[in-house]
């Protein structure tokens, strides 16, 4: 049976229709009025359990700026990928680019997926903002116009921690034992931690690549026992690091550990007994600045457990993200990248000096701090295993000196 | 540097004798049931979460038991549920089956645990070292060892002393003669897959100590175990011996020859060379339900 429109129907149905065809645009506007960002990160592998704290800090981040009113009244709103290789980070990356609506990217812990992620922006010319990956060459021969990095690069961790070890008598004359990770990022550090030992007297006794993947560190340790170097200096990324420390305390060795890469996520991993060193970081939930005690405290009271250094430096991300937006009235990369250039340009960054980007290359130029495990009768609970010292460098001491020295090239845009 | 080589070869072999326990399960179910068990990992993950929470109940040794015992239980529940399905099907549907099992298992403990890898302590009874004249060892890796040799050997005692293992070694040759004797090989089809996932639980739980415990710790795991039963070959229990200690010393000479950056390369040129003069590995016997 053939069922026919009435009259009335059909002039409902028409009513209907135009007026729907009359809101659509601004209901299509009011959607596409959102500030679209991009979010990279590993979630999974050997970086996953950094990525998880980087997501957690972009939702609170997001949530505190859509609270307050949005930016310039418009909500922004981030599309999450777990970036666990290179070759997935560009594919996301390409896919990312492709919206018309997005606004930039930020994200990425490993160094040879940020530079993945930097080749699509820079083609697409869309800005990209670093949270994680800290290689010198990021920063130097690979740099693009279009990048930017929040996270603290390889020379900062080298100058700030080698201040400490040069202060504790640990380098002239001394033997270090050099384990890194055996790739870009680890590459990078290891040629950092070779030039400040050399420079300042010392001799590397042993100097390892290790593949990220590692989870069994005895042969090393053997070799370690074996040669008796003053210091072990580790620069393993991710839950490696954590699996050495262990093993470390399993072996029972009494030689000073030390590194020039920290995660508080792997500190906790590794536990108040084998915990061991002292290490340099951009932020931990102990930095007692009211800025980052109530990021800290945010943190902490939406998720139950304290934030940590991957998790700042994703939440500063967003907010200068933010804060780049609303001050350039828009979402158009040449007027951003200006915007952050600009050596008048200064972000609160939630510790005692504002933090500004090096307009050379643009690395976000900021405070660095010194964090050192506690003896095991000391610890009061999972979290505070360790204590995190006063700003680094001091205050009379210009932030450009830590970027001095670095190993990665020189940056041309 | 004699000492410092010999050192390396002696704590690779060592190193063999956990990737045999890992890898043996994995070898028993697939040797009985055709099943590619993706998940072999993932239930090594189980167990290092079941020490995490067991034992401030009833300490690590109680989680050293009770632990295994628990993957053992839910082994049997995925046996019966799940992997009964696909033994006469072709492998590569048993293969997606545990993928997606491996999955579900890790996003669980994800979902439920936190992303976050958490600390397990060593037991302070294990701290310290062993020393053998110039040779000094980590007291809790013999220990590891003595259970994993302890493990290997039971499980060889149970193939080959009780009437269990020669109807599981019957039905790993073919299941259907056992089947005009009137013996099912169901329940030893379950009872196989309980043991060796509980193995894998056993080894997760004595690993917990000496890494942090995340979801995805089982995934390196997995892949070390995978090139273990490849190398010694499907069906054969001392293939998967052999091949561990091999495994362990082609490692252990790597380091101790100063090239350990291409120590996991060497591994798997090792895995190519025999694939290449053994496609069934050095003692992969001929099943014939596989031909």
């Amino acid at each position: 049976m053939i069922k026919t429109m009435g009259r009335r129907q059909l002039l409902k149905t028409g009513t209907a229709a135009g007026l729907m065809t009359l809101a659509a645009p601004s209901l299509l506007r009011a959607q596409g009025d959102a500030v679209v960002l991009g979010h990279l990160t590993p979630r999974t592998g050997f970086l996953g359990p950094m990525g998880e704290y980087a997501v957690m800090a972009v939702d609170l981040a997001v949530e505190e700026i859509n609270a307050n009113g949005g930016i310039n009244g418009r909500m922004l709103t981030v599309v999450k990928e777990d970036s666990v290789n290179p070759q997935t980070a560009t594919t996301k990356a390409e896919r990312l680019v492709e919206r018309r609506d997005l606004a930039m990217i930020i994200g990425e812990i490993s160094s040879a997926s940020a530079l993945s992620i930097a080749q699509v922006t820079a083609r697409a010319n869309k800005l990209f903002i670093n949270t994680g990956a800290n290689s010198d060459t990021l920063r130097g021969s690979d740099c693009k116009r279009t990048m930017f990095h929040t996270e603290a690069q390889n020379v900062m961790y080298v100058n700030a921690e080698g201040q400490y070890f040069l202060q504790n008598d640990m380098v002239k004359d001394k033997k270090w034992f050099i384990l890194s990770s055996d790739y870009a990022f680890g590459h990078d550090l290891r040629h950092g931690a070779l030039g400040f030992l050399e420079r300042h007297g010392g001799q590397a006794v042993g100097d390892e690549l290790i593949p990220t993947d590692a989870t069994d560190f005895s042969s090393h340790l053997l070799n370690i026992r074996n040669l008796q170097p003053d210091l072990i200096v580790v620069n393993l990324a991710g839950t490696s690091g954590a699996s050495f420390m262990k093993q470390y305390g399993e072996f029972g060795l009494d030689i000073p550990l030390g590194g020039f890469d920290y995660n508080s996520s792997i500190a906790w991993a590794t536990g108040p007994q084998d915990f061991k060193g002292t290490w340099p970081c951009i932020w931990t939930h102990q930095v007692q600045t009211d800025a980052s005690q109530a990021f800290a405290q945010a943190f902490q009271a939406k998720y139950g457990k304290p934030a940590e250094n991957q998790a700042y430096s994703d939440y500063i991300a967003v907010r200068i993200a933010a804060e780049a937006i609303a001050k350039t009235g828009g979402t158009d990369t040449a007027a951003l990248i200006e915007f952050l250039e600009d050596p008048a340009t200064e972000f609160d960054i939630l510790k005692d000096r504002k933090g500004r980007f090096d307009a050379a290359t643009h690395q976000l130029l900021q405070e660095v701090y010194a964090v050192t495990a506690l003896d095991p009768s000391e610890v009061q609970n999972e979290w505070d295993i360790f204590t995190t010292s006063g700003p680094l460098p001091g205050a009379e001491v210009p932030l450009d000196e830590l970027i001095k020295g670095a190993v990665g090239g020189d940056c041309t845009f | 540097m004699t000492l410092v080589f010999l050192s390396q070869l002696l704590n690779g072999l060592l190193d063999g004798f956990y990737y045999m326990l890992i890898a043996l399960g994995l070898s028993l179910i697939f040797s009985l049931g055709g099943i590619v068990n993706l998940a072999h990992g993932a239930f090594f993950t189980l167990g290092a979460y079941l020490a995490l929470v067991l034992t401030p109940h009833i300490g690590f040794f109680g989680a050293l038991i009770v632990g295994p015992l628990i993957a053992a239980g839910v082994a049997m529940v995925v046996e019966r549920t799940l992997f009964t399905r696909f033994y006469r099907e072709d492998p590569l549907y048993s293969l997606l089956l545990t993928f997606g099992l491996a999955m579900i298992i890790e996003q669980s403990l994800r979902w439920y645990f936190g992303a976050s890898p958490r600390a397990y302590s060593m037991p302070n009874e294990l701290r310290g070292q062993v020393f053998m004249g110039d040779f000094v060892y980590s007291r809790y890796r013999f220990f590891l060892i003595g259970i994993a040799v302890a493990t290997v050997a039971a499980v060889w005692v149970l193939l080959n002393r009780t009437a269990f293992g020669r109807i599981v070694r019957a039905g790993i040759q073919n299941p259907d003669i056992l089947g005009t004797l009137g013996i099912s090989l169901r329940p030893y089809l379950s009872a196989v897959v309980a043991i060796a996932i509980a193995i894998a639980a056993l080894a997760g739980v004595l690993m917990a100590p000496l890494q942090p415990v995340h979801p995805m710790m089982g995934v390196e795991v997995g892949t070390a175990a995978f090139v273990v039963v490849v190398i010694g070959g499907l069906g054969s229990f001392w293939g998967v011996v052999v091949a561990a200690l091999l495994v362990g010393l082609v490692k252990g000479l790597m380091i101790g020859i100063g090239y350990t950056q291409y120590s996991m390369l060497a591994i798997y040129l090792l895995m190519f060379v025999v694939l290449f003069l053994r496609p069934r590995g050095l003692f992969g016997e001929r099943i014939t339900r596989f031909e």
